[in-house]
């Protein structure tokens, strides 16, 4: 029997608003433990929880995003529960009346993944376990009263790539609109997946788990392949799949169970008397909706209008916002797209990736490639002193100015000089004249390396290629003429 | 009169004149605590040595004539389940043993601020859960016009101080009649404002939604000196509500006539004591001949009040309670084990039976199942008697009821019924409910015990409740009644 999978997403982002949402600490990661807490995020007895309205802000943003209805009026809610991690024992968050509700987002197909909700509410403190024999548990409440969005999709994915694809697209929107940095390995982002099987063709919904433990986005598709084949296993041979949650071992690639349905807590939700309701002017929900950016998508369908760029290169250069933005800040110094895009696509992402760095740490002035491409558009440099140059320019912060001059880098295209060069490098290799005259014309490539060698590499190639043809060209009429005289010389 | 034995407002005049100096009160009122507090068990803990620190530079500016406000050199008890800094705030409960906040109450800091002499901390019911101050895991208080007698909860200890001249005024706070009960078993004027008044930052949370901070004095002047002291928004309090500030005791003098006054039937059927009853009708009585218009209505919903009450209050409280776990302040139980028999030893052991109760009730409301039947059920009442005071609000200024259906009853007598301390609270949890403004004044002596006039106003009407309780206290003498000193069984000659 052939089944299809019915998945449904939960996505958890940690707002990037300098303030906790409760309190004035700060969000930054990364501190020394407990250093940044107060008496509010503590839960101190007697303090009191004050909304952030930038947290307000930056999920009404993300609902517009992803094209939500706004509540006019919602309000907080306690999820009652123990646990040392969090201080007050209950989380702040929203139950029956979320900011946002009913938004969707569409995959490349074109199918539209439906977005039931979006809530704002506190994250938890970090629990780091002693090894088991120590038997202790330290608490880190700095990340207590943290902001997060929680986003809810309908059951409406079919397969882990979609998930994967849902996800990625998630993350790009979240990431273009500011209000998260969306780093998974460092828990900004985290994903937990419902999954249940069907018989392929039919309505009625299986029995699901919820996957937890999902550290990225290749985890998330594996760990749904996992569950899909360990599901459809369990149902071939006729047996039920129980309603549990399952965390996904990332050492093991599997899953295992975590806790079953009967074990599922009552959070005993009320609204937070401490709060007041969130009540909505349209015109404030109207003047964030003016200013939200160009969100990827739009972006994308624009770098191809505009600039005729293949939709190749529109995908990976809007992957960041912050490698658009660099991409268009180059054209505003030198226009040349596909230059421009070639230049970020290969050697920008090349000497990113060895350096370890994210676009969002990307500190190259685009001026300086915009600069680099112009000079090599002239003739001033070539492409392969560009690399060099730019290789430079991205380690060192340098302008390209700075760097062709202190190295003394330049662009020699003087034939006269050139064509004596030339003619020196075949008189020295009558070797490899003759096998390039004999027809091996991979020989004209070692020639064209010893002129440059000459040269420091400062020969400008495109007239290194026309004169090395001339000269060459010329060798072989002498061999032909002296060849012919010969011949003459024999017949008479 | 012993100088501990004065008003607020004749400490300030005397001040003004120059005739006395904080440190004279101040060791007026200590000599009245090293006599009586013994007996009474008024304080948790006394912070003499900061108040006389206080007084002498206090003093120093009274002989400058430059006080810092209405209450500089003022000593004032306060609560137990206010925090103020570096002082252990344990809402006379085992749990919170050793907790030393590092921030100060909202209101505390107010009276600080205007040079108030925090004298120390009083006794009250365990996490301001009871009627009588005998829920407190440390003592309880004794009533000061017989010790046989409870004095009233939760802020029994703050009624009992001023009552007994061991402060000239106190903070309390109430959540379901926590000021004006101990008030009026005490003969002392006791105010709850207005939810949202007063910001409740720094006062340890019993049920958020019902909790206020209100002042507790000899009488409706030194009320509305000590409300105009801590009221006001507070950035750090959301359920503050912003506002001008207001001098509540600028429409005191005001006569009552043109005023209306509603008597709710259901607060004087079954259930009240007839010399509380006679006491209270006389009172009105008064009223009316100062000018005031006195009209009969319904609250219909007064039956439910206390169910609702006690639902929702349990439930908020079963939530707000739930962070003392031990692990990271207060009381901690010795032995390492697993972390849910580490959390059930902690509360067993540091939780009394009353707060137990009302946690195991409140986390019933709220579960699963129940909710709808108990919690939303509740909530939808609360509406109800919320739309049923304003409806009443359109026709009168003002309701008068007693403020406690008994006298002061004695002490142990209501701990084995919880049902009959809850009856206690009858007739000052509806106002709670409606988050209205509801002061209690000394109206009269039965056997010899205090009985007190409960006033309730519109939201925010502080300054005409006040207005009703001074123009009454001006023609009347049972709040300069005293238990000890020259006022000694001062009730006799009234
Ligand atoms: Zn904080």
């Amino acid at each position: 029997m052939d089944f299809e999978a019915v998945i449904g997403l939960e996505v958890h982002a940690e707002l990037a608003t300098t303030a906790k949402i409760f309190c004035g600490c700060s969000t930054k990661y990364g501190a020394g433990p407990n250093t940044q807490t107060c008496p509010v995020c503590l839960g101190l007895p007697g303090t009191l929880p004050v909304l952030n309205e930038k947290v307000v802000e930056y999920c009404i943003r993300a609902g517009l995003a992803l094209n939500c209805r706004i509540a006019g009026y919602s309000k907080l809610d306690r999820k009652n529960y123990f646990y040392p991690d969090l201080p007050k024992a209950y989380q702040i968050s929203q139950y029956d009346l979320p900011l946002c509700r009913d938004g969707f987002l569409p995959l490349a197909s074109g199918k539209t993944i439906r977005i039931t909700r979006i809530h704002i509410e506190e994250d938890a403190g970090k629990l780091i376990h002693s090894a088991e024999e120590e038997r202790y548990s330290l608490v880190d409440y700095n990340r207590t009263g943290v902001p997060l969005i929680e986003i809810v999709t309908a059951p409406d994915l079919a397969t882990p790539e979609e998930a994967v694809e849902f996800l990625e697209k998630l993350r790009r929107i979240l990431m273009y609109l500011g209000i998260s940095d969306c780093k998974m390995e460092e828990g900004s982002l985290r994903c937990d997946a419902n999954i249940s099987l069907k018989p392929a063709g039919t309505p009625q919904l299986g029995t699901k788990t919820e996957l937890k433990n999902i550290n990225s986005f290749k985890a998330l598709g594996r760990a749904l392949a996992y569950e899909i084949e360990r599901q459809s296993e369990l149902l071939m041979e006729g047996k039920a799949v129980k309603q549990e949650t399952r965390k996904w071992e990332e050492a093991k690639q599997r899953t295992l169970p975590l806790r079953s349905k009967e074990e599922t807590q009552d959070y005993r939700y009320f609204p937070d008397p401490d709060l007041v309701p969130i009540e909505l002017d349209p015109a404030y929900v109207a003047e964030i909706a003016a200013s939200l950016p160009e969100l990827p998508e739009a972006k994308k369908r624009r770098l191809i209008e505009e600039y005729h760029l293949p939709e190749y290169d529109a995908d990976l250069i809007t992957g960041s916002k912050h490698l658009a933005d660099f991409f268009e800040a180059v054209l505003k110094h030198y226009f040349s797209p596909k230059a421009a895009s070639n230049w970020i696509m290969g050697e920008l992402l090349r000497l990113m990736g060895e350096a370890g760095l994210t676009p969002e740490d990307l500190t190259v002035n685009p001026a300086h490639l915009g600069d680099l491409l112009r000079r090599i558009d002239q003739g001033e440099i070539s492409v392969s002193q560009g690399k060099n140059v730019f290789e430079r320019v991205f380690r060192t912060g340098a302008s390209p100015e700075e760097i062709i001059e202190a190295e003394g880098i330049r662009q020699i295209s003087d034939e006269a000089w050139l064509r004596t060069v030339v003619a020196q490098v075949l008189k020295d290799n009558p070797q490899s004249v003759g096998d390039y005259l004999g027809g091996k014309t991979k020989a004209a490539q070692f020639l064209t390396g010893q002129v440059m060698r000459v040269t420091k590499g400062q020969a400008n190639p495109q007239v290194i290629k026309v004169l090395l043809a001339q000269e060459l060209a010329k060798v072989r009429k002498k061999t032909e003429e002296t060849a012919g005289l010969a011949r003459e010389n024999k017949d008479l | 009169m012993e100088l501990c034995d004065l008003t607020l407002h004749e400490i300030k005049d005397l001040f003004v004149k120059k005739e006395v100096l904080p440190s004279m009160v101040l060791a007026s009122v200590v000599r009245r605590i090293r006599e009586v507090e013994e007996s009474l068990g008024a304080y948790l803990a006394l912070d003499l040595e900061a108040a006389f620190a206080a007084a002498q530079a206090a003093d120093g500016r009274i002989k400058e004539g430059k006080a810092l406000g209405v209450l500089d050199g003022i000593p004032v008890a306060i609560k137990d389940n206010l925090c103020q800094a570096g002082k252990e705030t344990t809402c006379a409960s085992r749990i919170l043993q050793g907790f030393v906040p590092p921030y100060t109450a909202t209101a505390v800091q107010k009276l600080l601020d205007q040079g108030a002499l925090i004298l120390g901390r009083t006794n009250m019911d365990e996490f301001a859960m009871g009627s009588s101050t005998e829920n407190s895991a440390v003592k309880p208080t004794r009533n000061p016009w017989d010790p046989r007698w409870v004095p009233g909860g939760s802020s029994g200890g703050s009624a009992v101080a001023v009552a007994a001249g061991e402060a000239i005024a106190a903070l309390g706070s109430d959540t379901g009649g926590s000021i004006r009960q101990p008030a009026a078993f005490c003969g002392v004027t006791g105010l709850k404002p207005t939810y949202g008044l007063v910001s409740r930052y720094g006062l340890v949370a019993f049920a958020s939604s019902f909790d206020q901070i209100g002042p507790i004095t000899k009488d409706a002047e030194d009320c509305a000196l000590l409300l105009s002291a801590i009221a006001g928004f507070d950035p750090l309090d959301s359920t503050s509500v912003q506002g001008e500030a207001v001098d509540y005791t600028k429409d005191l003098e005001r006569e009552l006539t043109g005023r209306t006054l509603g008597l709710p039937r259901e607060y004087f059927g079954e259930g009240l004591d007839d010399e509380v009853r006679r006491i209270i009708m006389a009172a009105v009585a008064q009223l009316e001949e100062l000018g005031a218009r006195i009209v009969e209505l319904s609250l219909k919903l007064t039956e439910y009040a206390l169910p609702v009450y006690y639902l929702i209050s349990s439930a908020e409280a079963s939530s707000n309670l739930a962070r003392y776990d031990g692990i990271r302040y207060g009381r901690a139980v010795a032995g390492r084990e697993d972390l849910a028999t580490y959390y059930t030893r902690t509360r067993s052991e540091g939780f009394g039976p009353e707060v137990k109760r009302r946690i195991m009730l409140g986390t019933y409301a709220l579960s699963a199942g129940y909710y709808e039947a108990y919690y939303q059920k509740a909530q939808q009442v609360r509406t109800l008697i919320c739309r049923e005071f304003e409806e009443a609000f359109r026709a009168v200024d003002a309701i008068v009821t007693p403020t406690s259906p008994t006298l002061p009853f004695r002490a142990g007598e209501r701990l084995t019924d919880p049902l009959a301390m809850y009856l206690s609270d009858v007739c000052t949890v509806p106002v709670n409910i409606a988050g209205l403004p509801a002061l209690s004044v000394p109206c009269g002596f039965a056997q010899g015990a205090p009985v007190g006039m409960q006033i309730i106003g519109r939201p925010f009407a502080e300054a005409a409740i006040l207005q009703i309780a001074h123009q009454y206290q001006k023609v009347t003498a049972f709040h300069r009644a005293r238990p000890y000193g020259a006022g000694r069984g001062g009730q006799d000659g009234l």
